[in-house]
């Protein structure tokens, strides 16, 4: 089962023949995932050759789903044509569109999020490393090799803490593990995530990692409290961390005294959450969480 | 990347949102002629990128040209809150009526844009939205529809604005989206004794996301009062000068963060922030270290490293090459995991520099980084 993705899924990639897309394509291909496809109007029709397979490249993702079914598009073409790669996307009613690239103007995420959502194509990302699920499919850059499949859903904002957690943890394994990416505005929230691992029979278990900034962990935690019955173990990165940029009065306005590492902490053990001090002893929690530590 | 309120002002400007007559000077005599031009009297402004500048003495009254020019010498130079003020704004004086406050901020939350707007603008507007909250009103912008006059005329009346103020906010949405700005506010907007309405003062936070298409800021946001930021930045490292002794240096941000907070677990302080990002070179490896190992605050060094992208053995021929170069006097522990990890281990076995010692955990990495930043 897993969430979002699985061996069933049928994945285009948008960017293929660019240097990222084409390092990234072989690595979700040699991690087992079905790449159906990559886009790119001016080599519409050729193929690429990865390691002997052969990808055909579609002009739109219009035609690659016409012509393989494909459900998921990874999205690596840059910044500046991002937005119209995504809305090229959700016009093809795609239903998942992971957004791995990273610099994209917040005018062009709050545009194509809220164009996706209208269209029923849910966006994870963007500035994301994607989603993987283990020994199934890999959507994105997330190393496929750090663990095995198991009981463990995990959901992220940083990249890096999402392979540090699979790495203590390598040895129980992995439902699914999505970096939700952390940019200011996200497709898809911790919260969409624990709803999805709360309905998930493979996931026994959440881990939810966040850190400073917004209020999506505290969100996160009233949710828990009103809807999850599965065990959450969380950590929260960002104590020792430097006040960022303040955004001023507005900011303070609309976020209050929330950001704060500290502050999310709390949220989160008062909905029942045991939050890791460092990410070896979020690992253990989650052992002991398990029966297995 | 916050703008100076010169830089608001003049985009507020640009777009057509009243404002008062207004010039930037860098030096006691130009405020001088500045004041004169104005008709003699000004408003001294100290420009800082923070807030509470008035309640410093960096806003000040001037009644004539001579003293424009004391008041200016008093505040360039003047330190606020870590800001040196190089430049201030002389503006001409008005007389208030009414305070305003009018804003769009993103709204994380919601993953759109919100419009903030009360009628009692001003200095206390932060104890306002806190004690009287029913007195600011919060209304969410659709992006795609944007702020018509009538989606205006909506916000006004239910912040109990006057009327004029519509135009004033179709236009400061504008500045939003033409400038690819994430807040745009201006506090006070005032209505005048004459019944103007002016902006006298504002705030815009671009996106540096954007620099691609909004070039007129600059490459770089040249407010590094930090030698050690600066040099960093010119590299193309993400670093944040901290005051602790242990040297940090990782990939990620979620990582370095974490990193910090356990180095503090250990009984130690951070001496710095420093992301090398994915998929970092040899040289951005080296060049990290030697900017850390250049700050002499720092006792020992803690690399913490998992290779995602990242190969670890770029990033260990990096360190190898930065004390091959620097002449290394501080301990490094180092701990890598993740992508090549082996081969990068192998690399800092091979050169065994006497002052480079390998973890396996990222606990015990910082356990010992904080043990020998308290020795050294």
């Amino acid at each position: 089962m897993a969430i979002h993705l699985t061996k069933e899924s049928k994945v285009l990639v948008q960017g293929m023949t660019g240097g990222q897309g084409m390092r990234h394509t072989r690595r979700m291909l040699a991690a087992g995932t079905n790449v159906v496809g990559g886009v790119n109007p001016r080599k519409a029709g050729q193929t690429v050759d990865f390691d002997g397979r052969a990808v055909p490249v579609f002009g739109s993702v219009a035609d690659g789903i016409r012509s393989t079914g494909a459900d998921v598009t990874v999205v690596f073409v840059p910044p500046a044509f991002a937005k119209a790669a995504v809305t090229e996307a959700a016009d093809a009613r795609i239903p998942l569109a992971v957004v791995i690239t990273e610099g994209i103007p917040v005018h062009d995420t709050v545009a194509f999020t809220a164009y996706a959502r209208r269209n029923g194509t849910r966006i994870i990302g963007p500035n994301c490393p994607g989603l993987i699920t283990p020994g199934q499919s890999n959507a994105g850059i997330i190393p496929a090799d750090i663990a095995k499949p198991g009981p463990i859903g995990l959901v992220s904002k940083s990249g890096t803490l999402t392979y540090q957690l699979m790495y203590e943890l390598r040895d129980t394994g992995f439902s699914t593990c999505v970096g939700i990416g952390g940019d200011p505005v996200v497709g898809t929230s911790h919260i969409d995530c624990l709803a999805a691992f709360q309905d998930d029979p493979d996931t026994e278990l959440v881990v939810l990692i966040g850190e400073i900034g917004g209020d999506a962990e505290e969100r996160a935690a009233a949710y828990i409290h009103d809807h999850v019955t599965k065990p959450v173990v969380g950590y929260i990165a960002g104590f020792t961390a430097p006040e960022g940029r303040t955004m001023g009065h507005a900011g303070a306005i609309v976020s209050g005294s929330s950001g704060t590492a500290r502050a999310k902490q709390e949220a989160l053990e008062a909905a029942g959450v045991r939050v890791g001090r460092t990410p070896t002893e979020t690992a253990r929690l989650v052992l002991d969480a398990l029966g297995a530590g | 990347m916050d703008l100076y309120e010169h830089q608001a002002r003049q985009l507020f400007e640009e777009h057509g949102i009243p404002v008062p007559r207004a010039e930037v000077a860098d030096s006691p005599q130009q405020a001088r002629g500045i004041a004169r031009r104005l008709g003699g009297r000004a408003v001294v402004k100290a420009q800082v990128k923070t807030g509470g500048r008035g309640k410093a003495g960096g806003v000040r009254f001037a009644a004539d040209p001579a003293a424009a020019e004391l008041t200016a010498r008093q505040i360039l130079g003047m330190d606020i809150k870590g800001h040196r003020v190089r430049t201030v704004l002389l503006a001409e004086p008005v007389d208030i009526a009414e305070e305003f406050y009018v804003s769009y901020v993103l709204d994380r939350t919601a993953g759109g844009f919100l419009a903030i707007a009360s009628a009692q603008g001003g200095m206390e507007i932060e104890e306002v939205a806190a004690t009287r909250p029913q007195a600011v009103a919060r209304i969410p912008v659709d992006r795609a529809e944007g702020v018509t006059s009538a989606k205006a005329g909506e916000i006004a009346s239910a912040a109990g604005l006057p009327p004029q103020t519509v135009d004033v906010l179709v236009r400061l949405w504008q500045v939003l989206v033409r400038e690819d700005a994430l807040l745009v506010e201006v506090n006070p907007l005032v209505r005048t004794a004459q019944g103007r309405i002016l902006a006298l003062d504002g705030k815009v936070t671009v996106d540096d996301n954007a620099r691609f298409r909004q070039a007129r800021w600059g490459a770089r946001d040249e407010e590094h009062q930090d030698p050690l930021e600066a040099a960093a930045a010119e590299r193309g490292l993400t670093y944040v000068r901290l005051d602790g002794q242990v040297g940090v240096i990782g990939n990620g941000a979620g990582l370095v963060m974490s990193t910090l907070d356990v180095v503090a677990g250990c009984g130690a302080r951070p001496a710095n922030f420093l992301d090398i990002g994915g998929g970092a070179s040899a040289q951005v490896m080296a060049d990290g270290l030697s900017v850390i190992l250049s700050d002499p605050a720092v006792k020992s060094v803690l690399v913490n490293v998992f290779g995602g992208i990242t190969a670890c053995d770029a990033v260990a021929e990096g360190i190898v090459a930065a004390v091959d170069t620097v002449r290394l006097t501080k301990p490094l522990v180092v701990r890598l995991d993740g992508n090549n990890a082996a081969r990068g281990r192998a690399i800092l076995g091979e050169r065994a520099h006497p002052l480079v010692e390998q973890a396996t955990t990222m606990d015990g990495a910082a356990r010992r980084a904080a043990e020998l930043a308290h020795t050294v």
